[in-house]
Protein backbone atom coordinates (compact mmCIF):
# COMPACT_ATOMS: atom_id res chain seq x y z
CA UNK A 1 0.00 0.00 0.00
CA UNK A 2 1.35 3.41 -0.98
CA UNK A 3 1.06 6.44 1.33
CA UNK A 4 -0.04 4.07 4.07
CA UNK A 5 -0.05 6.74 6.79
CA UNK A 6 -2.35 9.08 4.89
CA UNK A 7 -4.61 6.26 3.72
CA UNK A 8 -5.08 4.82 7.20
CA UNK A 9 -5.81 8.31 8.53
CA UNK A 10 -8.39 8.71 5.77
CA UNK A 11 -10.02 5.37 6.59
CA UNK A 12 -10.25 6.30 10.27
CA UNK A 13 -11.82 9.68 9.45
CA UNK A 14 -14.31 8.01 7.14
CA UNK A 15 -15.33 5.42 9.72
CA UNK A 16 -15.63 8.10 12.40
CA UNK A 17 -17.85 10.13 10.09
CA UNK A 18 -20.21 7.27 9.32
CA UNK A 19 -20.47 6.22 12.94
CA UNK A 20 -21.16 9.75 14.24
CA UNK A 21 -24.48 8.70 15.84
CA UNK A 22 -22.70 6.15 18.01
CA UNK A 23 -20.13 8.70 19.20
CA UNK A 24 -22.72 11.38 19.84
CA UNK A 25 -24.80 8.99 21.96
CA UNK A 26 -21.81 7.54 23.74
CA UNK A 27 -22.21 7.96 27.48
CA UNK A 28 -24.89 10.63 27.30
CA UNK A 29 -27.95 8.64 26.33
CA UNK A 30 -30.97 9.67 28.38
CA UNK A 31 -34.14 7.73 29.10
CA UNK A 32 -36.73 8.08 26.35
CA UNK A 33 -39.38 10.50 27.64
CA UNK A 34 -42.94 9.21 27.84
CA UNK A 35 -45.78 11.63 27.13
CA UNK A 36 -48.24 11.79 30.00
CA UNK A 37 -51.70 10.70 28.85
CA UNK A 38 -54.84 12.02 30.54
CA UNK A 39 -56.10 9.71 33.28
CA UNK A 40 -59.87 10.18 33.07
CA UNK A 41 -60.42 10.33 29.35
CA UNK A 42 -59.57 7.22 27.32
CA UNK A 43 -60.79 8.31 23.91
CA UNK A 44 -59.33 11.05 21.72
CA UNK A 45 -60.95 12.79 18.76
CA UNK A 46 -59.76 10.09 16.41
CA UNK A 47 -58.10 6.72 16.98
CA UNK A 48 -54.79 6.56 18.82
CA UNK A 49 -52.79 5.40 15.80
CA UNK A 50 -54.26 8.15 13.64
CA UNK A 51 -53.55 10.80 16.25
CA UNK A 52 -49.96 9.63 16.72
CA UNK A 53 -49.16 10.02 13.05
CA UNK A 54 -51.56 12.69 11.80
CA UNK A 55 -52.33 15.04 14.72
CA UNK A 56 -50.44 17.91 13.10
CA UNK A 57 -52.46 17.53 9.92
CA UNK A 58 -55.65 17.49 11.97
CA UNK A 59 -54.65 20.60 13.90
CA UNK A 60 -53.62 22.37 10.72
CA UNK A 61 -56.99 21.45 9.24
CA UNK A 62 -58.73 22.74 12.35
CA UNK A 63 -56.89 26.01 12.13
CA UNK A 64 -57.93 26.49 8.51
CA UNK A 65 -61.56 25.70 9.30
CA UNK A 66 -61.82 27.84 12.40
CA UNK A 67 -59.86 30.86 11.22
CA UNK A 68 -60.45 30.98 7.50
CA UNK A 69 -63.82 29.26 7.07
CA UNK A 70 -65.50 30.12 10.34
CA UNK A 71 -66.44 26.50 11.03
CA UNK A 72 -66.22 25.55 14.68
CA UNK A 73 -67.62 22.04 14.64
CA UNK A 74 -65.58 18.93 13.84
CA UNK A 75 -67.35 15.68 13.11
CA UNK A 76 -65.03 12.78 13.89
CA UNK A 77 -64.97 9.59 11.83
CA UNK A 78 -67.15 7.87 14.47
CA UNK A 79 -69.79 10.60 14.16
CA UNK A 80 -69.08 12.39 17.42
CA UNK A 81 -68.97 16.19 17.38
CA UNK A 82 -66.16 18.27 18.84
CA UNK A 83 -65.54 21.98 19.16
CA UNK A 84 -62.64 23.08 16.99
CA UNK A 85 -60.27 24.63 19.45
CA UNK A 86 -56.76 23.82 20.59
CA UNK A 87 -57.11 25.27 24.02
CA UNK A 88 -60.75 24.47 24.75
CA UNK A 89 -60.87 21.01 23.12
CA UNK A 90 -57.41 19.41 23.02
CA UNK A 91 -56.06 20.95 26.16
CA UNK A 92 -59.17 20.17 28.13
CA UNK A 93 -57.77 16.65 28.54
CA UNK A 94 -54.10 17.19 27.65
CA UNK A 95 -53.83 19.91 30.20
CA UNK A 96 -50.09 20.30 30.42
CA UNK A 97 -48.09 21.23 27.33
CA UNK A 98 -44.77 20.41 28.92
CA UNK A 99 -45.78 16.92 29.98
CA UNK A 100 -47.60 15.99 26.79
CA UNK A 101 -46.70 18.01 23.68
CA UNK A 102 -43.14 18.91 24.49
CA UNK A 103 -41.98 15.47 25.57
CA UNK A 104 -42.39 13.95 22.13
CA UNK A 105 -41.57 17.11 20.20
CA UNK A 106 -38.29 17.56 22.03
CA UNK A 107 -37.50 13.88 21.62
CA UNK A 108 -37.89 13.76 17.84
CA UNK A 109 -37.02 17.47 17.31
CA UNK A 110 -39.89 19.15 15.54
CA UNK A 111 -40.60 22.83 15.39
CA UNK A 112 -44.36 23.25 15.70
CA UNK A 113 -45.54 26.85 15.38
CA UNK A 114 -48.65 26.44 17.57
CA UNK A 115 -47.17 28.51 20.35
CA UNK A 116 -46.33 31.43 18.14
CA UNK A 117 -49.97 32.49 18.59
CA UNK A 118 -51.38 30.31 21.36
CA UNK A 119 -50.31 30.64 24.93
CA UNK A 120 -50.05 27.43 26.89
CA UNK A 121 -52.24 27.40 30.04
CA UNK A 122 -49.29 26.95 32.38
CA UNK A 123 -47.52 29.94 30.81
CA UNK A 124 -50.70 31.99 31.04
CA UNK A 125 -51.07 31.02 34.71
CA UNK A 126 -47.61 32.33 35.48
CA UNK A 127 -48.55 35.72 34.10
CA UNK A 128 -51.84 36.02 35.94
CA UNK B 1 -33.76 0.01 -22.33
CA UNK B 2 -31.02 0.58 -19.73
CA UNK B 3 -33.32 2.97 -17.93
CA UNK B 4 -36.24 0.56 -18.09
CA UNK B 5 -34.29 -2.33 -16.53
CA UNK B 6 -33.02 -0.03 -13.76
CA UNK B 7 -36.54 1.16 -13.11
CA UNK B 8 -37.86 -2.41 -12.92
CA UNK B 9 -35.14 -3.27 -10.39
CA UNK B 10 -36.23 -0.28 -8.29
CA UNK B 11 -39.86 -1.42 -8.42
CA UNK B 12 -38.80 -4.90 -7.27
CA UNK B 13 -36.79 -3.33 -4.45
CA UNK B 14 -39.87 -1.39 -3.37
CA UNK B 15 -42.07 -4.48 -3.40
CA UNK B 16 -39.71 -6.59 -1.27
CA UNK B 17 -40.30 -4.66 2.00
CA UNK B 18 -43.89 -3.94 1.02
CA UNK B 19 -44.65 -7.64 0.95
CA UNK B 20 -42.12 -8.52 3.65
CA UNK B 21 -43.56 -6.12 6.22
CA UNK B 22 -47.05 -5.47 4.96
CA UNK B 23 -48.00 -9.10 4.40
CA UNK B 24 -45.46 -11.31 6.14
CA UNK B 25 -44.86 -8.97 9.12
CA UNK B 26 -41.09 -9.49 9.11
CA UNK B 27 -40.57 -6.23 10.99
CA UNK B 28 -37.33 -7.14 12.71
CA UNK B 29 -35.78 -8.52 9.51
CA UNK B 30 -36.41 -5.29 7.61
CA UNK B 31 -36.03 -2.97 10.60
CA UNK B 32 -32.92 -4.40 12.23
CA UNK B 33 -31.11 -7.22 10.46
CA UNK B 34 -31.04 -5.86 6.92
CA UNK B 35 -30.02 -2.30 7.92
CA UNK B 36 -27.17 -3.62 10.08
CA UNK B 37 -25.99 -6.06 7.41
CA UNK B 38 -26.09 -3.39 4.70
CA UNK B 39 -24.28 -0.86 6.86
CA UNK B 40 -21.57 -3.44 7.52
CA UNK B 41 -21.27 -4.15 3.78
CA UNK B 42 -21.04 -0.40 3.21
CA UNK B 43 -18.20 0.19 5.66
CA UNK B 44 -16.21 -2.94 4.80
CA UNK B 45 -16.77 -2.37 1.08
CA UNK B 46 -15.47 1.18 1.32
CA UNK B 47 -12.38 0.08 3.24
CA UNK B 48 -11.79 -2.63 0.65
CA UNK B 49 -12.03 -0.09 -2.17
CA UNK B 50 -9.71 2.34 -0.39
CA UNK B 51 -7.05 -0.31 0.19
CA UNK B 52 -7.45 -1.59 -3.36
CA UNK B 53 -6.85 1.89 -4.72
CA UNK B 54 -4.05 2.62 -2.29
CA UNK B 55 -2.26 -0.47 -3.56
CA UNK B 56 -2.31 0.73 -7.16
CA UNK B 57 1.01 2.32 -8.08
CA UNK B 58 1.09 5.73 -9.71
CA UNK B 59 4.00 5.46 -12.12
CA UNK B 60 4.16 9.12 -13.08
CA UNK B 61 3.37 12.43 -11.51
CA UNK B 62 0.41 13.47 -13.59
CA UNK B 63 -1.41 16.47 -12.11
CA UNK B 64 -3.55 18.30 -14.63
CA UNK B 65 -2.41 21.88 -14.76
CA UNK B 66 -3.52 25.07 -16.43
CA UNK B 67 -1.65 27.71 -14.49
CA UNK B 68 1.86 29.08 -14.16
CA UNK B 69 3.99 26.51 -12.42
CA UNK B 70 6.50 27.49 -9.76
CA UNK B 71 9.53 28.71 -11.59
CA UNK B 72 12.26 31.31 -11.17
CA UNK B 73 11.78 33.70 -8.26
CA UNK B 74 10.68 36.68 -10.39
CA UNK B 75 7.95 34.70 -12.17
CA UNK B 76 4.90 35.70 -10.21
CA UNK B 77 2.11 33.25 -9.39
CA UNK B 78 -1.36 34.36 -8.50
CA UNK B 79 -3.70 32.33 -6.29
CA UNK B 80 -5.29 30.92 -9.43
CA UNK B 81 -1.90 29.65 -10.61
CA UNK B 82 -1.30 28.10 -7.22
CA UNK B 83 -4.63 26.24 -7.48
CA UNK B 84 -4.21 25.23 -11.10
CA UNK B 85 -0.60 24.20 -10.79
CA UNK B 86 0.02 23.46 -7.12
CA UNK B 87 3.60 23.12 -5.97
CA UNK B 88 3.33 22.90 -2.19
CA UNK B 89 1.19 20.48 -0.20
CA UNK B 90 -1.05 23.25 1.13
CA UNK B 91 -1.80 24.28 -2.44
CA UNK B 92 -2.78 20.71 -3.25
CA UNK B 93 -4.98 20.57 -0.15
CA UNK B 94 -6.70 23.82 -1.10
CA UNK B 95 -7.19 22.54 -4.62
CA UNK B 96 -8.68 19.27 -3.39
CA UNK B 97 -10.89 21.12 -0.92
CA UNK B 98 -12.35 23.37 -3.59
CA UNK B 99 -12.77 20.37 -5.88
CA UNK B 100 -14.64 18.30 -3.30
CA UNK B 101 -16.71 21.08 -1.79
CA UNK B 102 -17.47 23.24 -4.82
CA UNK B 103 -16.81 20.89 -7.80
CA UNK B 104 -14.41 23.39 -9.31
CA UNK B 105 -13.41 21.29 -12.29
CA UNK B 106 -17.05 20.67 -13.18
CA UNK B 107 -17.53 24.42 -13.24
CA UNK B 108 -15.28 24.43 -16.30
CA UNK B 109 -17.56 21.97 -18.05
CA UNK B 110 -17.95 22.71 -21.75
CA UNK B 111 -20.37 21.47 -24.32
CA UNK B 112 -19.70 21.03 -27.98
CA UNK B 113 -22.40 21.65 -30.55
CA UNK B 114 -22.53 21.74 -34.29
CA UNK B 115 -23.92 24.97 -35.71
CA UNK B 116 -24.28 24.19 -39.38
CA UNK B 117 -20.81 22.92 -40.15
CA UNK B 118 -19.07 24.75 -37.36
CA UNK B 119 -18.19 23.04 -34.10
CA UNK B 120 -18.73 25.49 -31.26
CA UNK B 121 -17.59 25.00 -27.69
CA UNK B 122 -19.53 26.87 -25.08
CA UNK B 123 -19.77 27.12 -21.33
CA UNK B 124 -22.25 24.71 -19.74
CA UNK B 125 -22.83 25.35 -16.07
CA UNK B 126 -26.10 23.47 -15.75
CA UNK B 127 -24.44 20.17 -14.93
CA UNK B 128 -22.45 21.89 -12.21
CA UNK B 129 -25.61 23.46 -10.80
CA UNK B 130 -27.54 20.19 -10.85
CA UNK B 131 -24.64 18.32 -9.28
CA UNK B 132 -24.07 20.85 -6.53
CA UNK B 133 -27.78 21.06 -5.71
CA UNK B 134 -27.95 17.30 -5.43
CA UNK B 135 -24.75 16.68 -3.49
CA UNK B 136 -25.16 19.48 -0.97
CA UNK B 137 -28.80 18.66 -0.35
CA UNK B 138 -27.93 15.01 0.16
CA UNK B 139 -25.21 15.95 2.64
CA UNK B 140 -27.51 18.23 4.62
CA UNK B 141 -30.28 15.63 4.56
CA UNK B 142 -27.81 13.05 5.85
CA UNK B 143 -26.74 15.33 8.71
CA UNK B 144 -30.35 16.26 9.43
CA UNK B 145 -31.24 12.60 9.88
CA UNK B 146 -29.02 12.59 12.95
CA UNK B 147 -32.03 13.95 14.82
CA UNK B 148 -33.42 10.43 14.61
CA UNK B 149 -30.21 8.72 15.66
CA UNK B 150 -29.11 10.75 18.68
CA UNK B 151 -30.65 11.70 21.98
CA UNK B 152 -30.20 14.33 23.25
CA UNK B 153 -29.85 15.81 19.78
CA UNK B 154 -26.85 18.15 19.45
CA UNK B 155 -27.93 21.76 19.15
CA UNK B 156 -26.06 22.05 15.85
CA UNK B 157 -28.32 19.40 14.31
CA UNK B 158 -31.39 21.01 15.87
CA UNK B 159 -30.37 24.35 14.37
CA UNK B 160 -29.77 22.77 10.98
CA UNK B 161 -33.18 21.12 11.08
CA UNK B 162 -34.80 24.39 12.10
CA UNK B 163 -33.11 26.36 9.33
CA UNK B 164 -34.00 23.72 6.75
CA UNK B 165 -37.67 23.81 7.73
CA UNK B 166 -38.10 27.53 8.37
CA UNK B 167 -40.55 28.00 5.48
CA UNK B 168 -43.77 27.34 7.37
CA UNK B 169 -46.27 28.63 4.84
CA UNK B 170 -46.54 25.51 2.71
CA UNK B 171 -48.46 23.39 5.19
CA UNK B 172 -47.78 21.20 8.16
CA UNK B 173 -45.26 19.71 8.75
CA UNK B 174 -43.10 22.50 7.33
CA UNK B 175 -41.44 21.76 4.01
CA UNK B 176 -37.73 21.03 4.07
CA UNK B 177 -35.89 23.25 1.61
CA UNK B 178 -33.39 20.50 0.87
CA UNK B 179 -36.23 18.16 -0.10
CA UNK B 180 -37.19 20.53 -2.89
CA UNK B 181 -33.60 21.22 -3.93
CA UNK B 182 -32.56 17.57 -4.07
CA UNK B 183 -35.59 16.74 -6.20
CA UNK B 184 -34.73 19.61 -8.53
CA UNK B 185 -31.11 18.43 -8.79
CA UNK B 186 -32.03 14.78 -9.31
CA UNK B 187 -34.67 15.64 -11.91
CA UNK B 188 -32.13 17.62 -13.86
CA UNK B 189 -29.50 14.87 -13.63
CA UNK B 190 -32.03 12.28 -14.80
CA UNK B 191 -33.57 14.36 -17.59
CA UNK B 192 -30.09 15.17 -18.84
CA UNK B 193 -29.54 11.46 -19.45
CA UNK B 194 -32.83 11.15 -21.32
CA UNK B 195 -32.89 14.36 -23.32
CA UNK B 196 -29.27 15.03 -24.28
CA UNK B 197 -28.67 12.45 -27.02
CA UNK B 198 -24.89 12.44 -26.50
CA UNK B 199 -25.22 11.70 -22.79
CA UNK B 200 -28.06 9.28 -23.41
CA UNK B 201 -25.80 7.30 -25.74
CA UNK B 202 -23.20 7.02 -22.97
CA UNK B 203 -25.63 6.00 -20.23
CA UNK B 204 -25.65 2.46 -18.94
CA UNK B 205 -27.92 0.78 -16.43
CA UNK B 206 -25.31 1.52 -13.78
CA UNK B 207 -25.84 5.23 -14.48
CA UNK B 208 -29.61 5.09 -14.29
CA UNK B 209 -29.97 2.73 -11.35
CA UNK B 210 -28.29 4.92 -8.69
CA UNK B 211 -30.36 7.88 -9.89
CA UNK B 212 -33.59 5.91 -9.71
CA UNK B 213 -32.64 4.46 -6.35
CA UNK B 214 -31.86 7.85 -4.84
CA UNK B 215 -35.02 9.33 -6.35
CA UNK B 216 -36.90 6.38 -4.81
CA UNK B 217 -35.38 7.14 -1.41
CA UNK B 218 -36.14 10.84 -1.65
CA UNK B 219 -39.70 10.31 -2.85
CA UNK B 220 -40.46 7.68 -0.20
CA UNK B 221 -39.04 10.01 2.44
CA UNK B 222 -41.10 12.94 1.22
CA UNK B 223 -44.27 10.82 1.04
CA UNK B 224 -43.59 9.59 4.56
CA UNK B 225 -43.18 13.13 5.89
CA UNK B 226 -46.08 14.82 4.17
CA UNK B 227 -48.66 12.24 3.06
CA UNK B 228 -48.54 8.70 4.45
CA UNK B 229 -47.45 9.75 7.88
CA UNK B 230 -45.93 7.36 10.39
CA UNK B 231 -45.62 7.44 14.13
CA UNK B 232 -42.37 9.36 14.43
CA UNK B 233 -42.07 8.64 18.13
CA UNK B 234 -41.96 4.90 17.41
CA UNK B 235 -39.61 5.45 14.47
CA UNK B 236 -37.14 7.27 16.66
CA UNK B 237 -37.29 4.51 19.26
CA UNK B 238 -36.28 2.08 16.53
CA UNK B 239 -33.57 4.23 14.94
CA UNK B 240 -32.11 5.26 18.28
CA UNK B 241 -31.99 1.58 19.19
CA UNK B 242 -30.07 0.90 15.97
CA UNK B 243 -27.58 3.66 16.71
CA UNK B 244 -26.95 2.47 20.26
CA UNK B 245 -26.66 -1.25 19.40
CA UNK B 246 -29.75 -1.95 21.43
CA UNK B 247 -32.24 -2.48 18.63
CA UNK B 248 -35.83 -3.41 19.19
CA UNK B 249 -39.05 -3.03 17.25
CA UNK B 250 -41.19 -0.71 19.39
CA UNK B 251 -44.05 -2.64 20.92
CA UNK B 252 -47.62 -1.54 20.75
CA UNK B 253 -47.00 0.80 17.83
CA UNK B 254 -47.08 -0.37 14.25
CA UNK B 255 -44.84 1.75 12.05
CA UNK B 256 -46.25 2.26 8.54
CA UNK B 257 -44.92 0.20 5.64
CA UNK B 258 -43.67 3.34 3.91
CA UNK B 259 -41.01 3.63 6.62
CA UNK B 260 -39.75 0.12 5.91
CA UNK B 261 -39.70 0.86 2.17
CA UNK B 262 -37.62 3.98 2.83
CA UNK B 263 -35.29 2.08 5.15
CA UNK B 264 -34.91 -0.84 2.74
CA UNK B 265 -34.07 1.46 -0.17
CA UNK B 266 -31.48 3.26 1.98
CA UNK B 267 -30.04 -0.10 3.00
CA UNK B 268 -29.88 -1.15 -0.65
CA UNK B 269 -28.09 2.07 -1.50
CA UNK B 270 -25.59 1.52 1.32
CA UNK B 271 -24.87 -2.04 0.24
CA UNK B 272 -24.65 -1.05 -3.43
CA UNK B 273 -22.51 2.00 -2.77
CA UNK B 274 -18.99 0.52 -2.60
CA UNK B 275 -19.45 -1.52 -5.75
CA UNK B 276 -20.89 1.14 -8.00
CA UNK B 277 -19.97 4.47 -9.52
CA UNK B 278 -21.18 6.09 -6.31
CA UNK B 279 -17.87 5.20 -4.71
CA UNK B 280 -16.48 8.32 -6.40
CA UNK B 281 -17.09 9.75 -2.93
CA UNK B 282 -13.86 7.97 -1.97
CA UNK B 283 -12.34 7.86 -5.44
CA UNK B 284 -12.13 11.64 -5.71
CA UNK B 285 -9.44 11.58 -3.02
CA UNK B 286 -7.45 9.08 -5.03
CA UNK B 287 -7.44 10.81 -8.42
CA UNK B 288 -3.77 11.40 -9.24
CA UNK B 289 -4.52 14.22 -11.65
CA UNK B 290 -5.86 16.20 -8.69
CA UNK B 291 -4.02 15.05 -5.60
CA UNK B 292 -0.42 15.38 -6.81
CA UNK B 293 1.73 18.47 -6.71
CA UNK B 294 3.22 19.79 -9.93
CA UNK B 295 6.78 19.71 -8.58
CA UNK B 296 8.45 17.29 -10.96
CA UNK B 297 11.58 19.40 -11.22
CA UNK B 298 12.04 19.82 -7.50
CA UNK B 299 10.98 16.46 -6.07
CA UNK B 300 11.76 13.24 -7.85
CA UNK B 301 8.82 10.91 -8.20
CA UNK B 302 10.02 7.33 -8.02
CA UNK B 303 8.03 4.96 -10.13
CA UNK B 304 6.96 2.15 -7.82
CA UNK B 305 7.11 -0.23 -10.73
CA UNK B 306 10.83 0.31 -11.18
CA UNK B 307 12.96 -2.79 -10.93
CA UNK B 308 16.48 -3.62 -12.14
CA UNK B 309 16.05 -3.80 -15.90
CA UNK B 310 17.32 -6.89 -17.63
CA UNK B 311 19.92 -5.81 -20.12
CA UNK B 312 23.00 -6.88 -21.96
CA UNK B 313 26.12 -4.70 -22.06
CA UNK B 314 27.83 -4.18 -25.37
CA UNK B 315 30.74 -6.36 -24.25
CA UNK B 316 28.39 -9.24 -23.51
CA UNK B 317 26.53 -8.67 -26.75
CA UNK B 318 29.74 -8.70 -28.72
CA UNK B 319 30.90 -11.83 -26.91
CA UNK B 320 27.69 -13.61 -27.70
CA UNK B 321 27.42 -12.66 -31.35
CA UNK B 322 31.10 -12.44 -32.16
CA UNK B 323 30.95 -15.16 -34.84
CA UNK B 324 27.93 -13.70 -36.55
CA UNK B 325 29.38 -10.20 -36.42
CA UNK B 326 32.69 -11.31 -37.88
CA UNK B 327 30.92 -13.14 -40.68
CA UNK B 328 28.90 -10.04 -41.42
CA UNK B 329 32.01 -7.90 -41.39
CA UNK B 330 30.98 -5.78 -38.43
CA UNK B 331 34.11 -4.46 -36.72
CA UNK B 332 34.84 -5.94 -33.32
CA UNK B 333 35.69 -3.44 -30.61
CA UNK B 334 38.36 -5.12 -28.50
CA UNK B 335 38.71 -2.23 -26.09
CA UNK B 336 35.12 -2.26 -24.90
CA UNK B 337 34.88 -2.21 -21.13
CA UNK B 338 33.50 -5.21 -19.34
CA UNK B 339 31.39 -4.34 -16.31
CA UNK B 340 29.91 -6.39 -13.54
CA UNK B 341 26.17 -6.38 -13.24
CA UNK B 342 23.43 -8.51 -11.96
CA UNK B 343 21.05 -8.84 -14.84
CA UNK B 344 21.73 -9.88 -18.33
CA UNK B 345 20.10 -11.49 -21.18
CA UNK B 346 18.16 -11.58 -24.28
CA UNK B 347 14.89 -12.10 -22.59
CA UNK B 348 12.55 -14.62 -24.11
CA UNK B 349 9.24 -14.89 -22.30
CA UNK B 350 8.81 -18.23 -20.61
CA UNK B 351 12.40 -19.22 -21.14
CA UNK B 352 15.34 -19.06 -18.76
CA UNK B 353 17.83 -16.45 -19.93
CA UNK B 354 20.89 -18.06 -21.52
CA UNK B 355 23.85 -18.24 -19.17
CA UNK B 356 26.77 -16.40 -20.66
CA UNK B 357 30.15 -16.35 -19.02
CA UNK B 358 31.82 -13.06 -19.61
Amino acid sequence: MYNAGKVIFFIIVLILFFTIPMWLNFGRLEAIPQPELPKEEKKCVESKDYMKAYHMKLLDNWRKRAIRENQHMYIASDGEKYTISLQRACMKCHTEKEKFCDRCHNFVITHPDCWDCHIAPEVAKKWQ
Amino acid sequence: MNALVSFIILVILIFIPWIGVGVLCLDSLFGIIIPYACFLVFVIGLIYRIIYWAKSPVPYKIPTTCGQQKSLPWVKRSLKDRLESPFYTWEVILRMFLEIVFFRSLFRNLRADLYGKRLIYGSAKWLWLGAILFHWSLFIILLRHLRLFTYPVPSLIQGLDYLDSFIQTLGVPPVYITDILILAGLTFLLLRRFIDSKVSYLSYGSDFFPLFLIIGIVVSGILMRYYFKVDLYAVKQLTLGLATFNPSIPEGAKIGVIFYIHLFLVSSLAAYFPFSKLVHMVGVFFSPTRNMANNNRAVRHINPWEYPVKHLTYAEFQERFRDVMEQAGIPIDEEVEKEEHEWYSIYIPGKEPPKIKV
